[in-house]
């Protein structure tokens, strides 16, 4: 080891690695985070891939002598304490008060969950990000950006709600199909009402950051701003915004929750997890299972999402990392 | 006329002033400036060390990273290669950065804690140069090889190294596009003792073999006696001694430099005890309310009456040896008497 000069060049040194490898490496320590992954994973799958195995239609209302069959069904456990109770095979998880499956509806509610969780977290964390930046990096616009950002703060968000989509609702069912348009109409505007926090958080970061050494040396280096941005500041607050993401996730999912609850959001009998729940409440002690899943999924789907984000946090620092 | 040595000045510095503008009431109306740097002039001659010192909050840093436009810098020239950079739009000043680097104090600070050693020091290739991954991956070797740090390294982060070894990482990224001229802003100030003599060590090495200019600010007088051809004495924004270093240390001439000079710590405990020293008093004045005439008026042992109305020019006094002291300028026997416009 000691003679160095008589090894082959080429295999005395590591090549330069990409960094993103020893980001998986992380994370892939991070237990927690990929625990939380595998069941977002399971989860995702059992939404949108779980229809293809198992056939039943979450609209399908029944009629007649069926109607009667088929309501009010208990989930196939019910059976242990209950020899009674009103089970089938076909619907796992039983029935609704018309008749519906409740894992299909599970299933095709969930699909419309996450994806309006994922895209409404997806906008405002690009725009919280952007003008927390653009504030906190370009002197000349941090005051009329944040001035923008508290006006936001200061606006009745659940009327301002209920007012957009009573006007854009029509127009945009015209434009898109009835769910398109709702689904574009709400991660709207979840997007555009929960920036604030994430805006406010990177420009405090930006602030302290672009007085560091390694920026004022980037520019000596003659980088410019955008370079600097995207090199230098962004990767450095990655942590807060990684943590907003998480959180932008569930309360998402929970406001799209709230406006469906109200009427506002998809109609009555298109299932999202929110409304599943919400149509449950008043029945709550004689069928708890009609709350209990639903909310055990949107929990789950947070929970998991939180530690994946927490382990990514930490991935991608290297100061972390390796501990 | 025109000395020589002016002629073959890489650098050319002309009444620099570095003014921060204060802000206060509830109008934020424009109230005054903090003047950090207030008309400093120097030349730095191709392949020398201009060593810069002065206590702290004087303005060194600031002068540094004024020479290369890292601030909009209120008024004067500063001419690098030929090329006046000081009103110089930010395109033209990028094409410019390659011939001027800067190594910064802290090297902890200096690099960003989430890029490897290799993309540190590539930054400057990519900004710059079209290189192949693999001229890339050569280069960054070569330039660690220069600094002296193990190749192996090239996958770390600034957080696993020691200071001078960070510090090595922050003159390799320096001397990534092989500058002409390098501002080593306090390089050795957060380093300890023994690493300092090291990079100091490497800095001259790398001057030898490259034929790098210098501007080594610091506030420890040893070392600039160490590395330096020629030595800047600031005191509140303005220099108020430029001279040789063997001058200079051997035959001061400013009250301000002999004070600092009399303030090195003497090894030898006889020379020690019986050493004159100069002890200066009180504070140094706001560089926002710097007072009238000379700045140094206030604390200086042989202030006179002038002093505290005229404003001393920066003179030369003996060939290579410019000075701001009435003690030394003819305007002591002249402009006495005369009121002050």
């Amino acid at each position: 080891m000691t003679d160095r000069t008589e090894l082959d060049p080429a295999s005395q040194y590591q090549a330069p690695r990409n960094q993103w490898l020893d980001v998986w490496d992380q994370f892939k320590k991070h237990r927690g985070a990929l625990i939380g992954a595998l069941i977002f994973l399971f989860i995702m799958l059992g939404v949108f891939a779980g229809p293809l195995i198992y056939w039943q239609d979450p609209q399908y209302v029944p009629t007649g002598r069926e109607f009667l069959k088929l309501r009010d069904m208990r989930p196939i456990y019910a059976v242990i304490w209950d020899s009674g109770a009103k089970v089938d095979w076909a619907h796992p998880l039983g029935t609704d008060n018309i008749g519906r499956d409740a894992l299909a509806r599970m299933m095709s509610g969930g699909q419309v969950s996450i994806t309006v969780g994922l895209a409404a977290m997806a906008l405002s964390l690009v725009l919280g990000t952007a003008i927390g930046v653009l504030a906190g990096y370009f002197r000349r616009l941090d005051g009329p950006l944040m001035r923008f950002t508290d006006l936001f703060l200061a606006l009745p968000l659940l009327p301002l709600l209920l007012v957009a989509v009573l006007l854009f609702r029509e127009p945009l069912k015209a434009g898109f199909g009835i769910e398109g348009g709702v689904f574009i109409l709400i991660v709207t505007l979840i997007g555009v009402t929960s920036w604030m926090q994430t805006a406010r958080i990177v420009r405090g970061d930006v602030l302290a950051l672009k007085e560091r050494e390694f920026v004022i040396a980037a520019r000596s280096i003659g980088a410019p701003s955008r370079r600097i941005v995207m090199r230098h500041i962004l990767p450095n607050v990655l942590s807060p915004i990684m943590v907003s993401a998480t959180l932008g996730i569930a309360s998402a999912i929970i406001t799209e929750s709230a406006l469906s609850f109200l009427g506002f959001g998809f109609p009555p009998d298109f299932p999202t997890w929110g409304r599943l729940l919400f149509d449950s409440v008043d029945r709550m002690t004689l069928y708890p299972e009609r709350v209990i899943w639903p909310g055990l999924a949107i929990s789950v789907t947070v929970l998991s999402v939180n530690y994946i984000g927490d382990g990514l946090r930490d991935a991608l620092d290297p100061r972390i990392r390796g501990r | 006329m025109f000395d020589l040595r002016t002629d073959m000045a890489l650098v050319k510095v002309h009444d620099l002033k570095m003014h921060f503008p204060i802000y206060t009431g509830v109008l934020r109306r424009h109230t005054g400036d903090v003047k950090a740097v207030d008309g400093v002039s120097f030349d730095i001659i191709e392949g020398e060390t201009l060593g810069l010192v002065g206590e702290s909050g004087c303005g060194k840093s600031t002068c540094g990273r004024a020479v290369l436009r890292l601030y909009d810098i209120t008024s004067g020239s500063i001419v690098i290669d030929g090329d006046d950079i000081s009103t110089m739009s930010q395109d033209d000043l990028r094409r410019k950065r390659p011939t001027m680097q800067m190594v910064f104090q802290d090297p902890q600070a200096s690099l960003n804690p989430r890029m490897t050693v290799a993309g540190i020091i590539g930054e400057p290739l990519d900004e710059h140069t079209k290189l192949t991954k693999s001229e890339r991956e050569a280069r960054i070797y070569e330039l660690m090889d220069q600094v002296g740090l193990n190749r192996d390294f090239a996958n770390r982060y600034p957080h696993e190294f020691s200071g001078g070894q960070r510090q090595r990482i922050g003159i390799a990224r320096a001397l990534a596009l092989n500058p002409k001229f390098i501002v080593c802003d306090e390089p050795i100030a957060a380093l300890d003792v023994s690493i300092q003599a090291q990079v100091v060590n490497l800095l001259e090495d790398l001057q030898e073999r490259l034929g790098l200019t210098y501007l080594f600010i610091s506030h420890d007088l040893s070392m600039v006696r160490h590395i330096a051809d020629r030595v800047a004495v600031m005191y509140l924004g303005k220099i108020v001694e430029l001279a040789s270093r063997d001058d200079l240390y051997s035959d001061p001439l400013h009250p301000y430099t002999k004070a600092l000079l009399s303030a090195v710590p003497e090894p030898d405990p006889t020379l020690h005890d019986t050493a004159e020293r100069v002890i200066l008093t009180g504070d140094v004045p706001s560089p926002s309310n710097p007072p009238k005439g000379c700045n140094f008026c206030t604390r200086c042992p042989a202030v006179m009456d002038i002093c505290h109305r005229v404003d001393p020019e920066f003179l030369t006094v003996r060939p290579g040896r410019q000075v701001a002291c009435h003690h030394y300028s003819e305007t002591k026997n002249t402009n006495v008497d005369q009121p002050v416009t």
